[in-house]
């Protein structure tokens, strides 16, 4: 990595920083618990990373560690977005409760 | 254009749809949509991925898809009691993922001595990061299930020790960024975080969990961050910095909702230090039967209750929504008061209260319960201690001094279901206990609440 694309990253984190300061000081407390497992699933984003350890298969070490990598990950995909699903169709108004 | 811009262009969309996911999960109506939206970035980040000319093999990354997919399904339908401690396992596992990355990536580049400066120095954030929130949200997870005892450990030089260790870890973090080629150093970095996270949560107690959960999902997002300097992959820096954005604020309205810091969490060991001062004289209190706590419901127009970790403790949440039915069908008018830090993750109660069918505008944040407490009849606290505590608002020498209640005391009367006068979690006097107005409700939070039922729909004459 040299200074430039240092750079060019350190922008990206930034401005991704203040994006996420901007729309997630928005959410209802109501909804923290949904949002802690929705972004818990979103840093299962490690699994860009992951898959390509695994699959460049260039030492064993690598492809060990790239599956276990790939595995923890794709238990956040799976289970993450599937429990914030059934969390929010918990949630409902008033009138159709009753 | 070749596969690479492809990948790229794909990536942007699905950095667009993570955006696009949280800001439409901000408010109920759109909020489905939003985790729907997450799924599609998450699908065009993996589906580029796989495009990628480098993967030369699909047969180890196919059977990590299956194991991880067969895991991860019973893991979303546990039920809403066990979610923080699902959380919990799952910051390990998407921390985990981000150190191993790591130590793969370091281990590839020739043992790390080809790798630059700056590469290394992300690199190294990432695996501290991920390391130490690997083993922390293990601990974490244990705690919440209870296979660890759940009040705070303290041992002499623990400070020394919990700041000594990261120091020392940063300090291998640098000399690895000017001499890369040091594996043994590497190995011992990966070590110290590791150890670290356990002794990070050691002195932890469970009614601070909301705020350690809050810090280790932010660290898990930086640490796929960092991960993304290494690999110079933008998607995995805005993914990874919304996550950690995300942990920074949840955490941040944690610490204020206890009114104390980030180091105070980390280092403080709130049972310990207030301990002391729970030794005061017996006051005398007034209780009540069910039998009269019925009457008093049902004579009351608005009633609020106040929950705590204590009924989702009892896992009372079922009946407590068939005594707000009874209620509501007899004309009283009944919300629910959430405090932020009320359960052992933040927005636990809603996730309870939503999963018994109760309707979310029932269910009010501080701010809104506290407007519309002075004009209660009854509040009904069901296992909420310390949140309650008027002392919060006029005792200097309270441990709890400055934390934002719910002022229960304001209503007319107060009724509080507790098992005994023991003081809670933090080992406080609840001065609410021994008001005039308040009657105590002896018993647990489900067997109390069934017998309330029982009364109402005796003395509403079986029309509850």
């Amino acid at each position: 990595m040299n200074t430039d694309l240092l750079i060019s990253h350190l922008w990206v984190f930034l401005l991704a920083t203040f994006v996420g300061l901007l729309v997630i000081r928005r959410v209802s407390p109501l909804l923290h618990t949904p949002l802690m497992s929705l972004t818990n699933a979103m840093s299962a984003i490690a699994v860009v990373g992951s898959l390509v350890v695994t699959g460049r298969q260039q030492s064993t070490l690598s492809t060990v560690l790239g599956t276990v990598a790939v595995t923890a990950s794709m238990i956040n995909i799976v289970g993450g977005y599937l429990i914030t699903y059934r969390m929010l169709s918990m949630f409902r108004k008033g009138k159709q409760a009753k | 254009m070749g596969a690479e811009s492809w990948i790229q262009i794909v990536y942007v969309l699905s950095a667009l749809c993570f955006i696009l996911a949280l800001n439409w999960l901000s408010a109920v109506p759109t909020a489905r949509r939003g985790v729907l939206t997450g799924v599609l970035g998450m699908a065009l980040a993996v589906g580029g991925t796989l495009l990628n000319p480098g993967i030369v093999s699909y047969t180890w990354i196919a059977v990590a898809f299956v194991i991880g997919s067969v895991i991860g399904v019973p893991m979303a339908m546990m039920p809403m009691t066990a979610v923080p401690q699902r959380t919990a396992l799952s910051h390990a596992f998407g921390a985990l993922a981000a150190a191993l990355v790591g130590t793969a990536e370091y281990f590839l580049r020739a043992g790390g001595a080809e790798m630059d400066r700056f590469t290394m120095g992300a690199l190294a954030v990432e695996v501290i990061l991920g390391f130490l929130t690997f083993t922390a949200s293990l601990m974490a997870f244990g705690k919440l299930q209870e296979i660890l005892p759940q009040r705070p450990i303290t041992y002499r030089g623990q400070n020394l020790v919990n700041l000594g260790m990261p120091a020392a870890a940063v300090a291998l973090a640098v000399w690895l960024v000017i001499h890369p080629g040091s594996h043994g150093l590497f190995l011992l970095m990966c070590g110290l975080a590791l150890g670290f996270g356990v002794l990070l949560i050691v002195p932890i107690g469970g009614a601070d969990m909301p705020t350690v959960i809050s810090l280790l999902n932010a660290y898990a997002g930086l640490s796929a961050a960092a991960m993304g300097f290494v690999l110079n992959n933008k998607l995995l820096i805005i993914a990874g910095s919304l996550d950690g954005s995300s942990g920074l604020i949840l955490s941040i309205i944690m610490c204020k909702a206890m009114n104390r810091s980030f180091s105070n969490v980390l280092f403080g060991a709130f049972g310990q230090v207030t301990a002391a001062v729970a030794a005061g004289e017996q006051k005398s209190y007034r209780s009540a039967s069910a039998e009269e706590a019925a009457s008093i419901l049902l004579n009351a127009s608005s009633v609020m209750v106040v929950p705590g970790y204590g009924m989702a403790a009892a896992q009372a949440q079922h009946k407590v929504r068939e005594l707000y039915d009874q209620l509501t069908r007899q004309g009283v008018n009944v919300k629910f008061a959430i405090h932020p830090v009320a359960g052992r993750m933040p927005g636990h109660m809603n996730v309870l209260l939503a999963e018994a069918n109760i309707p979310y505008d029932a269910l009010l944040d501080l701010e809104e319960a506290n407007s519309e407490l002075p004009q209660c009849d009854v509040a009904l606290v069901i296992g909420a201690n310390d949140v309650t505590n008027p002392a919060a608002r006029h005792d200097k020498g309270s441990p709890i001094y400055g934390m934002p209640i719910i002022d229960t005391d304001k209503a007319r009367t107060v009724m509080v279901i507790k098992r005994s006068m023991n003081p809670g979690f933090a080992g406080v006097d609840n001065e609410l206990y021994t008001l005039d107005r308040t009657l105590m409700l002896f018993g647990d939070a489900k067997a109390f609440v069934a017998d309330l039922i029982k009364e109402v729909d005796a003395q509403s004459g079986g029309r509850g």
